[in-house]
């Protein structure tokens, strides 16, 4: 039976794991290879590393980091953040991702998604959709607006047909982010989650509000999401992959277990 | 660098995958590595690896290009050790549904059809699965049955002659999910990509060339 996977996020900035708000108060936090390979051996099963690099210039420095990650971290490793076209999607994954997602822009060219789907299949293209909830008359089904640039930008799209229409353009994954609870440790917008994985037969990974295991198990169970992603609380040792999973476990979901190897 | 007893495997570069994960992996299960673009890379080496995600009418294009179908059927057809993984795994059979016409001629050397992995609650089926046996092979030694291993794909083979498959996993329907047939050995999951049971796999598949060598 397919696990449901759990998957920490790490941003990276200048060839450096960091941590902050908004892009601002950026501390480093080490090094993204020596990380990832930690939380591989913890259970991770699946590592998304997001560029966060500022400069143009810095690009090269993400896929040094994905070469030295996939030498040692032998797990699936995405990249989002900063991919823009074929060539890049191409030069990292012969760096050693498998999996590149797209963001704004696939938002400023969906086209983009079919063409790299064509090219590398639609298994390495991930569209993530940043989400952000539309005022609603009470009673009223709840909608969502795609918002871009780290939730700066306002769209015309409303989420879930986006995220059909990314689907029938060829991304083969969804990564779905609720922009009102990113940060904000008040769990997933369940609503959101079964909104789109209910109109796609993908998978969707849900982001954006983990608090505690509990919240990972509402993720899966309420919002039917495939796996399900999360930054501060592993960063900053609020929980274990392996307390994660084992709430998952416990309420009779199918996970991935490890045994640590010394450690 | 060579520690002399150290196998040689080859692994396929032809343009359709991650060539440093399978690589990288290897050389962590105690091979050395060398990526193989032209038959002349061949020469010296101990075993093949055929890796490989996306589709199967470009990857046979890129293999006759490149002048590395009729070596790499040679070698297998001489019994020499030999890994298919992912779409290398699809490739070994005769044919793929997969792609435009619906018909894609492949390498022939296991008989069967891959086939779209119908009545799958999620396409692709990607994530860790769980490997069962359905006869104990020297490739899965101590691991234990029932491991999860990684996946990512739409299509399985479904081999012609059952007596080759060695595990199933099921994704809405059980599948064929590894075989072998002498020295030839074939995985749908990504032992590169799995972590602890994945090193495992690679160890016990050089134990195998070694062990026929």
């Amino acid at each position: 039976m397919l696990a449901r996977r759990v998957i920490p996020c790490l941003d990276v900035a200048n060839g450096r794991v960091v941590k902050g708000t908004k892009f601002v108060d950026l501390t480093d936090e080490g090094d993204p290879a020596e990380l990832a390979e930690r939380y591989a051996r913890e259970g991770a099963d699946e590592i998304v590393f997001l560029d966060i690099t500022a400069a143009h210039e810095g690009r090269g420095t993400m896929l040094e980091v994905v070469r030295r990650t996939a030498s040692r971290a032998f797990v699936p490793l995405t990249v989002g953040g900063g991919v823009r076209t074929m060539i890049e999607m191409r030069d990292v994954l012969r760096a050693g991702a498998d999996k590149v997602s797209f963001n704004t822009a696939a938002v400023a060219d969906p086209d983009l998604l079919t063409d790299c789907a064509r090219k590398f299949g639609s298994q390495a293209v991930v569209c993530a959709i940043d989400a952000r909830r539309l005022p609603s008359a009470s009673g009223a089904e709840p909608a969502w607006e795609v918002v871009t640039h780290g939730g700066r930008r306002q769209t015309e799209l409303e989420a879930v047909a986006w995220a059909v229409r990314a689907v029938e353009l060829g991304a083969g994954e969804l990564l779905v982010t609720s922009m009102d609870r990113d940060g904000t440790r008040s769990g997933f917008d369940t609503e959101l989650l079964r909104a789109i994985s209910s109109r796609v037969r993908v998978p969707v990974i849900a982001s954006g509000g983990a608090a505690g295991p509990d919240d990972f198990v509402a993720a899966v169970r309420d919002g039917g999401a495939d796996a399900v992603l999360a930054a501060s609380i592993f960063h900053r040792r609020m929980h274990s992959i392996a307390a994660v999973k084992a709430a998952m476990a416990e309420a009779g979901l199918p996970v991935r277990t490890v045994e640590e190897a010394g450690s | 660098m060579s520690g002399g007893s150290r196998l040689r495997v080859a692994v396929l570069d032809y343009g359709a995958a991650n060539m440093v994960s399978i690589s990288q992996a290897l050389v962590s299960a105690g091979a050395d590595a060398i990526v193989a673009a032209r038959p002349s890379d061949l020469a010296g080496v101990d075993a093949l690896v055929v890796p490989g995600v996306g589709a199967a009418a470009p990857a046979m294009v890129h293999l006759r290009e490149q002048g590395l179908l009729e070596p790499l059927r040679d070698w297998v057809r001489a019994g020499r050790p030999c890994l298919g993984i992912c779409l290398g795994f699809q490739l070994l059979f005769d044919a793929s549904d997969e792609g435009d016409s619906g018909d894609s001629p492949t390498l022939g050397l296991l008989a069967g059809r891959t086939v779209l992995l119908e009545d799958a609650p999620t396409l692709p089926h990607i994530g860790w699965n769980s490997v069962e046996a359905v006869r104990p092979h020297p490739l899965f030694e101590g691991i234990a049955d029932g491991s999860y291993f990684y996946f990512v794909h739409s299509f399985v083979p479904t081999p012609a002659d059952e007596s080759v498959v060695v595990a199933r996993t099921t994704h809405g329907r059980p599948f064929v999910s590894a075989v072998a047939s002498g020295s030839l050995y074939g995985l749908q999951f990504h032992p590169e990509k799995s972590a602890a049971a994945g090193h495992r796999l690679l160890v016990n598949f050089l134990g195998l060339v070694g062990g026929a060598a």
